[in-house]
């Protein structure tokens, strides 16, 4: 197991209370895995990668642990999470664009910020060179200011960078949202390669583009409002989901060869509750065509089969 | 790069030329004649006294039309002559100009740069660290909220009056000429301290509560937050945050360097300091155009100069500028 998250809790701390974005979250990432991490706006994705990396106020973990190797990683300390950092855990953060310094040639920043983690920036040069000809960067871009590239060739660069210490674990926030269609495709391409070539051992990657989890995600685990819904293979998730959630979320997607002038595109009726003082219980619940009494306790995640895990009443346990 | 500077010494000389017409036309505009002036102040026999006006105001240059005057102001300009002197007659203004620039010098630049300097740092460091930043932040405001002279005149109390330890007037004591002597020297240092402190704390707290201000914005920058995550030292990630904050606070010296130099004016009256500013206030009291002419015109290109540096300063630390000039 590479990645182990278990009742990770996380809260954001303002003045009118705790916004519960993340409620105990359970679950387990295998070496080589990509993980696709799907939901609807402000469903706690970015929350549940941000504190596995930089968990600063206002966030505050309530609860959980995460083992990263089997070592349990200090999510909550800032100073001992930076032994971590870029070496076991790193991310490219969903504003990618913007993640250079942009009065510093980018050639200067790597080798900088490689000095501070005590790596000579002259040994680790070749290496760095070897990568940008893998995600078809041009070596001159070392020396040229974040500026002086486009909006893809920043993304990624930002990937070579974050990567350069052979991260256990890499958190894709958004990679791919602010790219055209092609760039999107060759981005994750570049993913899967780095995953192949085991730069990187797993992957979380965090989109609502299911079309991209569905090209290079291995499991796609879906979040509603901070809870946890489902975790499955693509496969699964794509054609044959267990979560009412999903399943509205999925039916929702444009498929190919459907004709929307006959049949037009359903949305999920309602919105998601607020965080700041969600419902009881199933936060879907409200929203829910098979919402029942029991559905005001919470359901636990629980595996239904092999790397399927639902948390939902009305599948699986002893009532299904 | 070239058409960069190029275009802006043409602005820079457009300037140039529209202030120093200002300053000529300002002193005229005033009510009074400066040879009227002088002539009063010595006390003359009024049939001595017309032919000496005659005289005195054909020496000037003021007996021909204005326009005249004006094209004349520009030729004597070119040739590095600003006239004499009414006031000090017969001292050429740029005799006089000389043996106050370097007072001016000696008080502006030191307080224009470390308060800039030490501003700064100290704004960078106080910046999220809780109680400097607590104390820093009123100290800051009030300070730079302070007009110079009234500062001035506090210290002056606090300093010359009631502690007694610096002297409040002059640039070296009455008693001294000047020579190269370390006595004279700690004299000079002893007078230069108080206008000197003066301009520099109000500066200080400006330049402070600014770069505090920056900081905290660029440590909250998206590229900020990149370095953290990547586990970059708490050194790293302020050095990066530093070098980016200081980028308005240079142009902010550019448009503070107008104000400080306005600000040294009162300031060296307070002290009574032979400075421009000191010599300035004299030169209006007696309607002497061409020493008020000569005072404006080292402001006038002393605050023009400063700003072309500023301008090159900024090429050198900012690659966006860089970038833009290639684009035009």
């Amino acid at each position: 197991m590479s990645l182990r998250v278990e009742d990770l809790t996380v809260y954001y701390q303002t003045l009118r209370g705790d916004v519960r974005a993340l409620e105990s979250a359970s679950f387990a990432m295998a070496d080589g895995e990509i993980m696709g991490l799907a939901g609807e706006s402000g469903c706690g994705k970015t929350t549940l990668s941000t504190s596995l990396i930089l968990l600063v106020p206002p966030m505050k973990q309530m609860g959980g642990r995460v083992l990263l190797d089997d070592d349990e990683l200090p999510i909550s300390d800032v100073e001992a999470m930076n032994a971590y950092r870029f070496k076991e855990v790193s991310v490219i953060p969903q504003y990618a664009m913007n993640a250079m310094n942009p009065t510093r040639k980018i050639g200067r920043m790597a080798s900088e910020l490689l000095k501070s983690r005590g790596v000579d920036p002259k040994k680790a040069l070749p290496e760095l060179e070897r990568r940008l000809d893998l995600v078809e960067l041009n070596r001159k871009v070392l020396k040229m200011y974040p500026i002086e590239l486009s909006g893809g060739m920043k993304q990624r660069m930002v990937m070579v960078l974050s990567t350069l210490m052979n991260p256990s674990l890499l958190l894709a926030d958004e990679i791919t949202s602010a790219l055209d269609v092609s760039t999107q495709k060759a981005v994750a391409r570049m993913l899967v390669e780095f995953r192949d070539r085991e730069i990187v051992k797993s992957v979380i990657v965090i989109t609502h583009d299911m079309s991209i989890l569905y090209q290079i995600a291995d499991t796609i685990l879906i979040m509603y409002a901070g809870q946890l819904a489902e975790k499955a293979s693509t496969k699964t998730i794509i054609h044959a989901p267990r979560h009412p959630y999903t399943k509205l979320l999925i039916s929702s997607l444009p498929k190919v060869g459907a004709h929307h002038d006959e049949s037009r595109l359903v949305g999920i009726p309602g919105k998601p509750p607020l965080l700041l003082d969600p419902p009881e219980g199933c936060r879907f619940r409200e929203r829910c065509p098979e919402a029942h009494e029991a559905c005001v306790k919470v359901p636990p995640f629980i595996e239904i089969e092999l790397g399927h895990q639902v948390a939902c009443w009305k599948v699986g346990g002893p009532h299904a | 790069m070239r058409r960069y500077f190029g275009r802006k010494l043409l602005i820079y000389l457009v300037t140039f030329f529209l202030a120093v017409t200002i300053d000529w036309m300002i002193p005229r505009f005033m009510p009074g004649n400066p040879v009227q002036n002088m002539l009063a102040r010595a006390s003359v026999r009024p049939e001595a006294a017309e032919a000496m006006y005659g005289y005195y105001t054909k020496a000037f240059g003021l007996d021909v039309p204005v326009w005249k005057q004006y094209l004349n102001f520009w030729v004597a300009l070119f040739h590095g002559d600003l006239g004499t002197s009414v006031y000090l007659f017969p001292q050429p203004v740029s005799k006089v100009l000389r043996e106050s620039i370097p007072y001016d010098i000696f008080l502006l630049l030191p307080a224009i740069l470390l308060s800039w300097w030490a501003g700064n740092k100290f704004g960078a460091f106080a910046a999220r660290t809780k109680r400097l930043d607590n104390t820093l932040l009123p100290i800051g405001y009030i300070l730079t909220a302070t007009p110079y002279m009234w500062l001035g005149i506090l210290l002056a109390w606090a300093f010359g009056v009631v502690f007694d330890i610096f002297p409040i007037a002059g640039a070296y004591s009455f008693s001294m000429q000047p020579h190269w002597s370390w006595a004279f020297v700690w004299d000079v240092l002893k007078h230069w301290f108080l206008p000197f402190a003066s301009l520099f704390l109000v500066g200080f707290g400006g330049w402070a509560i600014g770069m505090r201000n920056m900081i905290i914005y660029e440590l909250e920058a998206d590229y900020s937050h990149y370095m953290e995550a990547l586990g970059a030292p708490r050194k790293l990630v302020r050095k990066y945050a530093f070098r980016n904050a200081i980028l308005p606070q240079v142009t902010g010296l550019a448009l503070q360097l107008g104000v400080i130099v306005a600000g040294a004016l009162v300031t060296e009256v307070v002290f009574s300091y032979p400075g421009i500013g000191y010599l300035l206030l004299a030169a209006i009291q007696n309607q002497d155009y061409f020493l008020i002419q000569g005072c404006f015109l080292f402001i006038i290109t002393g605050v023009l100069l400063a700003n072309f540096l500023i301008d090159i300063v900024y090429v050198i630390v900012d690659p966006r500028i860089r970038r833009g000039m290639v684009g035009e």
